[in-house]
């Protein structure tokens, strides 16, 4: 199989201080990839080097042979990347509905065309069906701002796949979300991957969670990739024991 | 109340406004006509500042540019009709360029660039006597006349801006509701989110101050017809703030909210300028000291503007 | 040359009276998080007060202490209690527009209340000239040069020498981690309102000579001092004093050489720059984007 996306190497370092320190990994077309860590151990700095919001201080990262080291969230999401952020971030005046059709109009025809299209861009089936799928029915004409946040956590991940991104990098999912909704969240996940067919990688502290969901796991402890395989056998891994134990 | 009730009482305030200018004296026609010149420039400013959640204060600076350009053209012969989009294309081009600051920049940073931006305007409209008159400014500039129509009468020009107002109000309401205000809305909530969304927060932003610029500039061809005489005075930075406290005391990103504001800041004190009554003379001197105040007061306790109180009650009704 | 020499020296002057008022607005906005849109007029009700002290019969220096003690009440606590406070949770958007209310009731209520003419302001130092080197240099241009040079070596020797100034230096650069270390962050940010009234007072001691007490002479000052603070770097003291100084210098140099009427233009086409080319301003440190 050849990789999907390929991170090759990558550092970042503030000054002294090695955020991420030569992570390389590969994700396959349709794959689900976990990433843990204790906190600190440069997870969301990993996330954001590869996604454009910082620059990495070296190393590579290739998408479908290109390489997209360091372009910016833009330019990335015009190739079919797409992420969710470890806080809530969502369009708090909009509504449920709006938040969903802003998510994907602006993949659909030209700037100048969309000044001229329906005011739903032709989404609203669309927003309707993702609506249906994250149970969100009843409140989707409220402003988003004034939802919970265990509803807004679910608004912010069904934004992120309402253009089916090919890969999707999702930042601690379930923090602030309820048990009940946790499973809600990982049903929906499997259903996304299935229909919609593109790859995922999970930060994730909920341990049950990523076991369910990722098949493969990379633990990374102070910037580097300590371990990295199927779940239960990263799980028993000594090091990542203690990692997580602090010996 | 649903989406027909909305437009009946719409049409029905439109009405009662177009009945009231018919009877009304010389004098409050000229102050009706110059509300709806200001309406022009600060629903500009409402999609700049409100949807799009951009600072903006330059707003009466192309406002100027767009009454200097009308000034200078409609004495030189040019027809209304030409100056009209001359104006708002030249405003919409220098709306376009000051919207890089605010890819930079944002917030206060913004606020005091375009601020800076509003006070060059001013200087070159009073030193450069060539092109401007300076302090002298530009007089007889002719009202418009359209196919064989004069509209210099007082009502005349009345009816001629209020349609014009209405017209540009219908087309910033029919863009609003296009994908581009939600694309607005979505630059304004949270521009990191939007732009790994696909959101070209570049083009959007730009796009926010051209537009609103734009609308200014028209509202400033309307101006220079309406007072026949432009000097750099109303042009002045104070009344970018104005405009700008206009639309945040009328209720930012609400679109009726600068029909509110705009009251509050050109008809009101126009009104106690001119009454008779004993105990509102005493508000003529006072009444931007109070207005200040109110500003300050409406803040902490209704920052959402006069508009928002409705969501207030409904949100108090939910909490119970 | 002799004429250069001078320029610069006048306008080293007028940039430091800038230089205090941005000192005070860089010291609102890293301690507390504050723009303070009414900072002009910040500088002008000093100017007001001072002029009332004198004319119920009080020499210059006993009316500017009183009108410090009544500033830090009014301009400080006060300012802080009544606006700050409650309006800070918002974030800084309400503030901005409060104090552009504030600034527009508090020059509306001097132009109503009491005049809308401009009134002369008596001198610190006395009139003349001293020749140094066939430069003539007037006595107020020194007296306003050593006495705002020492007001901010004290200042700058306060943040960086006492345990006081170090906490509030603790505080503007990280408010949680100032918190941690068990600084007391109110009575910090309180301090830094009452040093920014007494700022605004020095500098409308200053300023008023040349600008003449009136109701709005405060939008000029409170322009200049923001854009001194954007073009030194606004995270940084020393950014305040070289924004300041620099437009004080090039103002004359412009007025005189090219055109008295552009004078004023000269802050903000170096703002403008300086916010294209250098956002982070002349001394500034960049900062990462933050996600």
């Amino acid at each position: 199989m050849t990789p999907f996306l390929e991170v090759k190497d990558v550092r970042k370092a503030y000054g002294a201080i090695k955020a991420v320190d030569g992570v390389s990994f590969d994700v396959g077309p349709g794959e689900i990839v976990g990433v843990i860590g204790p906190n600190g151990s440069g997870k969301t700095t990993l996330f954001n080097s590869i996604l454009g919001q910082i620059a990495p201080t070296s190393g590579h990262v290739e998408f479908c042979g290109e390489d997209i080291t360091g372009m910016s969230p833009l330019e990335l999401s015009r190739r079919g990347v797409g992420r969710t952020f470890q806080t809530l971030q969502v369009f708090v005046k909009l509504s449920v509905r709006d938040n969903l059709i802003a998510a994907a109009q602006e993949f659909k025809g030209t700037l100048g065309g969309r000044l001229f299209a329906k005011p739903d861009a032709g989404l609203g089936d669309h927003a309707d069906q993702m609506i249906e799928l994250f149970r969100l029915k009843h409140v989707a004409h409220l402003p988003a701002g004034s939802l919970s946040y265990g509803q807004q956590k679910l608004i912010d991940i069904a934004m992120a796949f309402m253009a089916a991104p090919r890969l999707v990098l999702l930042d601690e999912p379930c923090a602030g979300v309820n048990p009940s909704l946790v499973d809600q969240l990982h049903d929906r996940l499997v259903e996304l991957n299935k229909t919609q067919g593109g790859s995922f990688v999970v930060i994730e502290h909920n341990m049950d969670f990523i076991m369910k969901l990722c098949p493969h796991v990379i633990c990374m402890v102070e910037g580097k990739v300590l371990a990295e395989g199927p779940p239960a056998q990263v799980q028993g891994n000594r090091a990542v024991l203690e990692a997580y134990l602090g010996n | 109340m649903n989406a027909q009730m909305k437009t009946g009482i719409l049409v029905a305030s439109l009405v009662v406004v177009a009945v009231v200018a018919s009877f009304a004296k010389r004098s409050d026609v000229y102050l009706l006509t110059l509300y709806c010149v200001y309406l022009m420039a600060t629903f500009g400013l409402n999609l700049t500042v409100g949807y799009a959640g951009q600072m903006s204060l330059g707003q009466a600076a192309f406002f100027g540019i767009g009454a200097y350009v009308a000034a200078i053209a409609l004495k030189a012969g040019v027809p209304f009709l030409l100056v009209l989009p001359i104006s708002a294309i030249a405003c919409f081009v220098v709306g376009l360029a000051l919207g890089f600051p605010a890819l930079r920049v944002q917030h206060h940073y913004l606020a005091f660039a375009t601020l800076g931006f509003n006070v060059l305007v001013y200087l070159v409209m009073r030193n450069e006597e060539k092109l401007t008159g300076g302090t002298f400014g530009i007089s007889g500039i002719p009202r418009p006349s359209l196919f064989g129509v004069s509209f210099d009468g007082p009502l005349a020009f009345f009816f001629f801006t209020f349609v014009s107002l209405i017209i540009l109000a219908f087309f910033l309401w029919w863009l609003l509701r296009s994908p581009w205000g939600r694309a607005f809305a979505a630059l304004r909530d949270n521009p990191i989110r939007a732009e790994s969304l696909g959101v070209n927060i570049t083009a959007y932003t730009l796009l926010a101050f051209a537009i609103g610029a734009a609308c200014a500039g028209i509202g400033g061809v309307y101006y220079a017809s309406l007072v026949e005489f432009i000097e750099p005075g109303p042009f002045h930075f104070s009344t970018s703030l104005t405009m700008l406290l206009a639309v945040i005391v009328g209720g930012s990103g609400r679109f009726f909210g600068p029909v509110i504001g705009t009251i509050i800041i050109i008809l009101l004190p126009e009104l106690l300028r001119s009454t008779n009554v004993s105990w509102l003379k005493f508000m003529q001197t006072w009444y931007l000291a109070v207005f200040g105040v109110a500003v300050v007061a409406l803040m902490i306790w209704l920052p959402g503007g006069i508009l928002s109180i409705g969501d207030r009650f409904k949100s108090k009704e939910v909490a119970k | 040359m002799g004429d250069l020499i001078h320029l610069i020296l006048s306008g080293t002057a007028t940039g430091a009276i800038y230089a205090l008022a941005a000192l005070g607005f860089t010291l609102l906005w890293q301690a507390a998080g504050v723009i303070n849109f009414a900072q002009g007029e910040f500088v002008m009700l000093p100017a007001f007060a001072m002029l009332f002290f004198i004319a119920v019969g009080a020499p210059l220096w006993l009316s500017f202490l009183l009108t410090c003690a009544v500033a830090m009440v009014v301009l400080g606590y006060g300012f802080k209690r009544v606006i700050v406070d409650p309006l800070i949770k918002h974030g800084v958007i309400p503030l901005v527009i409060a104090t552009l209310g504030l600034s527009i009731a508090v020059k509306s209520i001097v132009r109503a209340g009491y005049s809308a003419e401009a009134h002369p302001f008596p001198s610190a130092f006395p009139a003349g000239q001293l020749s140094l080197g066939g430069i003539a240099v007037s006595y107020a241009d020194i007296g306003t040069l050593v006495l705002a040079g020492l007001i901010v070596i004290g200042l700058q020797m306060f943040l960086n020498k006492t345990v006081t100034g170090r906490a509030m230096q603790a505080v503007a650069q990280n408010t949680d981690a100032a918190r941690v270390l068990g600084i007391d962050v109110k009575r910090m940010v309180l301090y830094v309102f009452l040093i920014n009234a007494v700022l605004s007072v020095v500098a409308a001691l200053l300023v008023t000579p040349t600008y003449l007490a009136k109701f709005d002479m405060g939008d000029s000052i409170g322009q200049k001092a923001f854009f001194a603070a954007i073009i030194g770097g606004f995270n940084q003291t020393r950014g305040a004093l070289l924004g300041g100084v620099l437009i004080g210098i090039l103002e004359n140099v412009v007025g005189f050489y090219v055109s008295p009427a552009y004078k004023e233009g000269v802050a903000l086409v170096l703002f403008l720059a300086v916010i294209l080319f250098r956002p982070e301003g002349l001394l500034g440190k960049a900062e990462e984007r933050k996600v």
